[in-house]
């Protein structure tokens, strides 16, 4: 498809930590992959042997469900064995050190490693360690590639293109990998990103990233081709960032009559997992016309199968050394 | 490590040097006589051919000769962190760096708050014979922040000024209790200046970098926010107060204007804070995590001009040597700090090399202005005081390898910068104990 620029024949890196420094026709490699996968997930036909004989390590510094599943279903999918490590985060203040760890296991020859870490910057860090390749899950407030990636191509399905598209990525900014990544694709592939958030939730400068302010949300949402809500990360905040659940869904929650500013086919997301009644109604939520919350969860298996494929399959292609 | 001769004795003269001395505002060629451990004489006239007999002859081959560094903020880590720097080698690495005479922060373990403690660093560094070595004492007890140490017993002791560390004393009544109490002996009362509440948690300066790293920041306004109140507190006290490694242009701002009001107000600053800036942590490089952190490059500019115009009164290494395994890290919980004594001269160098002050400024920095601060005597080239001297070559061109550092600990943010200045030569109380290697040889 011309519309949407050239694609790239390859995907160069050896990791997949983050969207910053990835170019269109990268990006654009993976969304194909993607939908290829995307396509036969809903066939009777889901799973085939491509990766077989290869091993991916599922290495869970923060407890998570939704992504650790959708990164185990994906490399099932493509024939990989899959190991799941869950690591407290208490438990490794006590023991072995993230760089330890990662020798440990870089030492048993995995294929992939794919990490998720509760602090910014741990990922590539480990990933400095070690000569498989490794996927970021989500590092701290930093990067979370893979959704940034499967919000992408859920929009891609919708609208057709990524580019001369109006986002609007809203709520907890100063908490989000999820955000940040998002900004970096969408301004990548040619899309306007608003953020909508109160003072506090947005961190220092962020304009500088090529984005639009707003603290009304009324304001924030007009026209917009895409409501992207973020979810509330209470666990994160230290101190007074919002004054109550109650007073942040009065402001910024998503509810019909806020959404009524944004165009009538605007499509509604969420990263999950969802918080109803403090950042999203459930009335729009759940409105099977313009939600597409339960398809970004079925992007992400696809997302994740065509991320693992190319990076396993360059290190089939060209080993790296003992690093 | 290079022949150290044991003891002085009798006499030694350096000829054929440039002669530095801030203090007398001297800069000339000319040598330098010492006699006994002090210097005998100086000046143009000490020249190769009119020497006492019995004289042994230092030729400087037109190297400067300047007072040897006086670093007014090390941490020393013994006792407690052994395992990353002791006062042995911090010696050694002093001398390396021409530093003479430094201070030791109270943070250690146990921590620097009763006589005994001042005494141990005392006795350790006589014994190890290096650099001088002089403590601070803990303003607070055990650094806690909540009552004050016996001061004046500190004082006698030894305690050339208070400070609670690499800790702000947040504490408005405690501060204010110090900085008067202090005044009865004229004690200096050293902030380190960050707000404790704006700054909880954070790993680096706020701004683009830290939201597009995903790192939580600290405004620059939490060292500005901290001076102006202790200021308030100085003035209410008449208290010494001096700030420690201020880091932003607003901070240089608030002081230039509290030292024009005439208050008893001084600063120093670290060579990170000049020479770097925010950028060296981006990739999370943990070496570049300090406190306070690199700031942007306005403020870096601004801490320039504060040494240029004296605002900055001192220049200190802020010496904090980390182990690997502090900095191998996530960058949130790695530890802050830097060695700082090795590279002090080279990167204080670049301020002239820049020209942005002349040579006798920087070594004055350096020298004559932190040993005033604490009324330590030293870093002048007056005639009856100790010989602690610094003989360096201001131009040669080098580059900063962690790994030849002498310091038990490599955490530089500097690795692999070019630098131009080298100390060729340390001297304490007319004792070698540094001689560069290839200089040495060819003499």
């Amino acid at each position: 498809m011309s519309v949407m620029g050239p694609t790239a024949d390859h995907y160069p890196h050896p990791h997949l930590l983050g969207i910053e420094g990835l170019t269109p026709g990268e990006i654009t490699l993976i969304l194909d992959r993607a939908q290829h996968y995307a396509e036969k997930n809903r066939t009777a036909d889901k799973t085939s042997n491509i990766l077989a004989g290869s091993t991916v390590v599922n290495l869970f510094y923060e407890n998570s469900t939704r992504t650790l599943t959708s990164f185990e279903l994906a490399a099932k999918r493509l024939g990989a064995d899959v190991i799941n490590m869950t690591v407290g985060t208490s438990s490794v203040k006590k023991g072995e050190t993230l760089i330890d760890t990662a020798m440990t296991l870089n030492a048993m020859n995995p294929d992939a490693l794919v990490v998720r870490h509760g602090d910014s910057g741990a990922v590539k860090l480990l990933s400095e360690k070690v000569n498989c390749a490794v996927l970021n899950a989500g590092d701290g407030r930093h990067e979370h590639p893979t959704q940034a990636l499967l919000d992408a191509l859920t929009i891609r399905r919708h609208k057709g293109r990524l580019h001369r598209l109006t986002v609007a990525i809203c709520g907890d900014i100063a908490h989000s990998r999820v955000a940040r990544s998002n900004i970096l694709l969408l301004n990548t592939m040619g899309s306007r990103v608003r953020l909508i958030a109160p003072p506090t939730l947005l961190p220092s400068k962020i304009e500088r990233m090529g984005v639009e302010i707003f603290h009304d949300m009324e304001e924030g949402l007009k026209d917009c081709d895409i409501v992207m809500m973020l979810r509330l990360q209470l666990e994160r905040m230290e101190g007074s960032f919002i004054p109550s659940v109650r007073e942040y869904f009065h402001f910024h929650g998503l509810d019909r009559a806020k959404l009524a500013n944004a165009k009538p086919d605007a499509l509604i997301m969420h990263p999950g997992p969802m918080n109803r009644g403090v950042e999203i109604d459930s009335e729009v939520a759940d409105d099977v016309e313009r939600s597409v919350i339960r398809e970004q969860v079925e992007m992400g298996v696809a997302v994740r199968m065509a991320a693992l494929e190319i990076l396993v399959q360059n290190q089939r292609a060209a080993p790296r050394g003992d690093s | 490590m290079p022949a150290i001769r044991a003891k002085a004795s009798g006499k030694t003269a350096f000829v054929n040097v440039r002669l530095l001395d801030p203090a007398s505002q001297t800069d000339c060629q000319g040598g330098l006589l010492v006699e006994d451990g002090k210097i005998a004489g100086i000046g143009p006239q000490i020249t190769a051919a009119n020497l006492p007999s019995g004289c042994t002859v230092i030729d400087g081959k037109g190297a400067c000769l300047a007072p040897g560094l006086v670093d007014m903020r090390v941490q020393l880590r013994e006792p407690g962190f052994e395992h990353q720097e002791t006062i042995e080698t911090a010696g050694h690495s002093a001398a390396t760096g021409g530093v003479t005479t430094m201070v030791a922060l109270p943070n250690t373990d146990p921590v620097v708050d009763d006589v005994a403690g001042v005494e141990f660093v005392a006795r350790r560094a006589r014994k190890v014979g290096l650099a001088k070595v002089f403590v601070y004492g803990a303003v607070s007890k055990g650094m806690e922040g909540h009552e004050i140490t016996e001061m004046g017993l500190l004082h006698q002791a030894g305690a050339v000024a208070f400070c609670d560390g690499d800790q702000t004393i947040a504490n408005s009544r405690l501060l204010r209790q110090a900085l008067s109490y202090a005044t009865f002996f004229d004690g200096m009362i050293v902030q380190h200046p960050e707000e404790p509440e704006l700054s909880r948690g954070a790993s680096m300066n706020s701004g683009e970098l830290s939201t597009r790293l995903g790192l939580s920041g600290v405004s620059p306004l939490a060292e500005v926010i901290q001076i102006e109140r202790d200021i308030r507190l100085a003035e209410m006290t008449g208290g010494r107060l001096h700030f420690a490694h201020i880091s932003t242009g607003e901070s240089v701002e608030v002081i230039r204007r509290a030292k024009k009001r005439g208050l008893k107000i001084t600063c120093d600053t670290a060579p990170f804070y000049f020479a770097l800036n925010e950028n060296a942590v981006s990739d999370y490089r943990t070496f570049a995590k300090l406190s306070p952190p690199l700031r942007a490059e306005e403020d870096r500019q601004a801490i320039v001009m504060g040494l240029a115009d004296g605002t900055i009164d001192a220049i200190a290494s802020d010496h904090n040597p980390q182990d690997a395994d502090s900095k191998r890290l996530p960058f949130a919980q790695a530890a802050a700090g830097a060695v700082g004594l090795e590279t002090l001269l080279p990167i204080s160098l670049e301020l002239y090399h820049n020209g942005f002050m002349p040579l006798l400024d920087v070594i004055g920095r350096l020298t004559m202005h932190p040993a005033r601060l604490m009324k330590l005597g030293a870093g002048t080239l007056a005639i009856g005081k100790a010989a602690d001297l610094m003989m360096f070559d201001p131009d040669r061109a080098g580059k900063i390898d962690p790994y030849a550092f002498v310091s038990k600990s490599k955490n530089s943010p500097f690795d692999g910068r070019l630098t131009q200045g080298k100390v060729v030569r340390t001297i304490i109380d007319g004792r070698d104990v540094f001689v560069h290697a290839p200089w040495f040889e060819g003499q």
